[in-house]
């Protein structure tokens, strides 16, 4: 019940947070729909259902990686990782809370990016909008643990795409899949599966990522 | 002032089967492995020639997935057992991995271009899934590049070497899914049944591939610790 309750204060100051400063979400927001325009225009008159999608997922993809890049970046800056780790709760209850602020971000994100894609390129399918967001799921656990690595080195953001995309292969296939596929299913499945798989592993290794 | 001797680790013989015997063992087998290979295993029916490129390419595969598990190993016993060598083995063999890796790219390329006329095709499963590997590999090594050595250079690369075996399969089963999207027509290679001497060659150069890289990773371990011990003996002389 602690955990609960630890989960839900991390992920709450990250919120809070956001709330006052307004840093991260307007650049999320701003960055998908630049992007959209971009695609509108390097694609040709009227892209194909496939090219729609693969479309979709760079955009989703990269603004997702916008969002990670920040987000253990206010820790770093004020130092406040090593109270945390120093603090009498599970060490995985920092990861899980600062997934779940990034996941509301994305979701953020995504409830004006979805219905502006639709208005610009296809209207979306149900498979299309479940695909999305299971794969937020995926995105968030993976990214805000591979966010929390990249930040203690040197490289810090110019790590983060490099360390993530090989990793979101798999999520961009299920998600593209789920879209276009004639039976989305087994695409759904994949990646519940993946976001299940990859989720305990992120939740049981994160003590090494923070600690010595 | 210190002891030397006290603080330092020898370097020595940590494993029962020496550098050099090894070494030995491993040019004798890669040679014949190429003798098995251009003299004795016979041509293939539909392929002819070019498809003896078939058993390096594949016993290289394994033995890069061979080394990636080692990496995986040495890591999961880095954080698990706090074993204080496990880390640079772990290294070594993904740095192992990544050369054979890289091996199987090109190979797999050569073959694909005298087999079908192209150096990539995105249908080869295996190509692909080595493609996502080497990126994910060499995210590693900056990764590994990019922190100052210590506790949490190890433990960093060591959750992010035991990510990369559980890649392994994701990927794999992703590829297949996009290939049932993107590529319907599948390629499928109608060769002679696999035996007799083929089977007996692809054996010898999948032995010798996985001697030579174990010959390579105690070579470069060896190296490296020797390097390590060197600069601690700097340290404590100066």
């Amino acid at each position: 019940m602690t955990y609960v309750r630890d989960v839900g204060a991390l992920a709450r100051k990250d919120l809070l947070l956001e709330l006052r400063a307004r840093d991260t979400l307007p650049a999320m927001l701003l960055f998908v729909v630049a992007t959209f325009v971009v695609f509108h225009f390097s694609l040709p008159a009227h892209p194909s259902k496939l090219a729609a999608s693969g479309l979709l997922w760079v955009a989703i993809l990269f603004t997702a990686l916008l969002g990670l890049g920040r987000a253990f970046l206010p820790e770093q800056e004020q130092r406040v990782l090593d109270g945390l780790v120093l603090a009498p709760c599970d060490r995985s209850a920092i990861w899980l809370g600062k997934s779940l602020a990034t996941l509301a971000f994305l979701a953020a994100a995504q409830v004006v990016a979805l219905p502006l894609y639709a208005l610009f390129f296809r209207p979306l399918t149900g498979s299309q909008v479940l695909g999305v967001a299971l794969a937020d799921v995926g995105i968030c656990a993976v990214g805000t643990f591979l966010g929390a690595m990249a930040v203690t080195t040197r490289a810090r953001e110019l790590l983060l795409p490099l360390l993530f995309l090989p990793l979101a292969i798999p999520i961009v296939v299920g998600g593209v899949g789920a879209g276009v596929a004639a039976e989305p299913g087994r695409y759904l499945v994949f990646l519940l599966l993946y976001d299940l798989l990859f989720a305990v592993i992120c939740w049981a290794s994160f003590e090494y990522v923070v600690s010595e | 002032m210190r002891s030397a001797g006290a603080t330092i680790p020898a370097v020595g013989r940590t494993s029962r089967i020496s550098l050099p015997a090894l070494a030995a063992s491993s040019l004798v087998l890669v040679t014949t492995a190429l003798v098995f290979v251009f003299f004795v295993a016979p041509n293939d029916a539909n392929q002819g020639f070019s498809q003896r490129i078939f058993y390096f390419h594949v016993s290289i595969a394994i033995t890069a997935y061979a080394c990636f598990a080692g990496g995986a190993w040495k890591a999961l016993r880095h954080l698990w057992k706090r074993d204080p060598r496990a880390d640079l083995e772990s290294y070594v063999w993904v740095h192992q991995g990544l050369i054979f890796g890289t091996l199987v790219l090109l190979t797999g390329s050569i073959w694909a271009k005298i087999s079908w006329g192209h150096w990539w095709l995105w249908s080869e499963d295996q190509l692909v899934l080595f493609l996502v590997l080497f990126l994910f590999y060499c995210a590693y090594f900056m990764l590994r590049f990019s922190v100052d050595p210590g506790p949490q250079r190890a433990n960093l690369s060591a959750v992010y070497a035991l990510f990369g075996v559980v890649l392994i399969p994701v990927s794999f089963a992703a590829i297949r899914l996009a290939k049932n999207l993107i590529h319907p027509v599948v390629f499928t290679r109608h060769g002679p049944n696999f035996g007799g001497w083929m089977l007996v060659t692809y054996c010898i150069a999948q032995v010798a591939m996985l001697v030579l890289a174990y010959t390579l990773y105690r070579l470069e371990l060896s190296g490296k610790r020797l390097d390590g011990r060197l600069r601690e003996l700097k340290e404590v002389l100066v």
